[in-house]
């Protein structure tokens, strides 16, 4: 249904970046992320070597770093928390601009913005350099529980239909003239939702049925 | 002969209390094909459920080639029952088609060559191998539905029962099912309210309302009942006379 080829965070290519095992990439990240998130938030030269790092890596898979930068958006929920951090966090107060923020406030919001933009770029960098079968592929030869990798597998699945699910259903609400952004129709809104998350949750049950049927006991 | 399909007495009571089925008694024999029809809320998906044990019977029994539908059998009698559900997103789960139709071979411990070979055949019977490769969700619906059809031949059942085969496909791909379908080498019981297509593809058929079977006979005989017809809410399409159709 008009869904693209590939994922929606995938950036088709041949680096080196790409060409890389997928299970290597999951563990590079995975080291990668404790050790920045272990580092003392003010070691800004230390970060900054990351941040080389990081870029590096990413220069070299080719993926254009405009194409990153636009799904960095993600991240925006959490710069508004940390934005808010000097404001509210108690402690000695510097004056900047006029406004009285808390020392102690401004290094952690710094520190987590700084930690969060590293972790969320690196996770987009895996997203846009491996395939998701090679991803869940990856998880399996790390021995995660194929429970787990099962429901990764689902969740990719039916991403697709749910949200042309929802889509078809924020279309038929506009075209009985709601308008699903504006708060003054959010209720409609969230009703719809709860439908869908019904809906979904239905589908869960007939697509075990319907595994049921096919002899499943269980293991994939 | 033993029938493939042996449905005696069967009643359903939901935990609600809503009695779906009353006692229905139907025999399906090998090869043939028989279409189930009958009104919304007349038990149909209830019956079908209860074919491959998916619902217990409240009373009255099931067997399949002769074996019971009961706990210890459940294994074999999927094997033997290929359900094909009417929403191919419900059906088709695997980021392949190639590993879509192993599924249910798979859970029967089939592997390797054994498996592989399983897999082409089901695909071939449907005219879908050239897609093996592709996730499902990128197919047309009507390819979909295909490939639902092949996930279940791919057991070799020995009975096939399509719930709304016809339902969602346009025209061609509604033919295209038909022809594959009429090429296939397996006894079919195919639930529907597309009755043109009950027709062209069945010569028998059934009639459920209100939980029993209240008609079972030559599919056209019994088209050709305007009274049977409205008793049980079953309308042709406009200017449709099924003694038109060619026999």
């Amino acid at each position: 249904m008009g869904a693209g080829h590939g994922h929606r965070l995938h950036y088709h290519g041949h680096s080196v970046v790409h060409r890389a095992q997928a299970h290597h990439k999951v563990l590079a990240l995975l080291g990668f992320m404790l050790v920045v998130v272990a580092t003392p938030v003010t070691w800004y030269a230390v970060f900054a070597a990351y941040a080389v790092i990081l870029l590096g890596v990413v220069a070299a898979s080719r993926v254009p770093f405009g194409y990153l930068a636009k799904r960095m958006l993600i991240e925006v929920p959490f710069v508004v928390f940390a934005v808010l951090m000097p404001f509210v966090a108690t402690g000695p107060r510097i004056q900047v601009l006029g406004l009285s923020l808390s020392e102690a406030g401004l290094i952690a919001a710094g520190g987590f913005l700084i930690k969060a933009s590293l972790g969320v770029l690196g996770a987009l960098t895996l997203a846009a350099t491996t395939e998701v079968p090679d991803l869940l592929a990856g998880l399996q030869r790390l021995r995660i529980p194929a429970e787990m990798v099962a429901i990764a597998s689902f969740m990719v699945r039916y991403l697709d239909v749910v949200t042309a699910e929802m889509s078809r259903m924020f279309t038929a609400m506009r075209s009985r003239g709601s308008d699903p952004r504006s708060p003054r129709h959010w209720p409609a809104m969230a009703r719809t939702l709860g439908a869908l998350f019904i809906r979904s949750y239905e589908r869960g049950e007939r697509v075990h049925l319907a595994m049921l049927s096919r002899g499943y006991t269980g293991r994939l | 002969m033993e029938p493939v399909l042996d449905v005696r007495g069967l009643t359903h009571a939901y935990p609600d209390g809503h009695r779906a089925l009353r006692g229905v008694d139907l025999h399906v024999h090998a090869g043939e094909r028989v279409a189930l029809l009958g009104p919304n809320g007349a038990g149909k998906t209830t019956l079908v459920l209860h074919l491959n044990g998916i619902l217990t019977p409240t009373s009255g029994s099931v067997a399949v080639s002769g074996l019971g539908v009961q706990k210890g059998n459940l294994a074999e009698i999927r094997r033997r029952v290929g359900v094909v559900f009417q929403d191919p997103d419900d059906q088709l789960f695997m980021g392949s088609v190639r590993d879509d139709v192993a599924f249910g071979p798979k859970n029967l411990g089939l592997r390797g060559a054994e498996l592989d070979a399983r897999v082409a055949e089901a695909l071939t019977a449907v005219g879908m191998s050239e897609y093996a490769d592709r996730p499902p969700h990128h197919l047309s619906f009507g390819q979909r539905r295909r490939v639902a059809v092949a996930t279940v031949l791919a057991m070799h059942p020995e009975i096939l029962v399509l719930d709304e085969p016809s339902s969602n496909l346009d025209p061609a791909s509604r033919r295209e099912l038909a022809e594959i379908l009429r090429g296939l080498d397996v006894t079919v019981l195919m639930v529907t309210h597309d009755l043109p297509y009950a027709l062209e593809l069945c010569e028998r058929a059934v009639i459920l309302h209100d939980g029993v079977l209240a008609a079972d006979g030559h599919t056209r005989d019994l088209f050709s009942d305007p009274e049977l017809m409205a008793a049980h809410r079953l309308e042709l399409p406009f200017g449709f006379d099924p003694r038109s159709v060619a026999r």
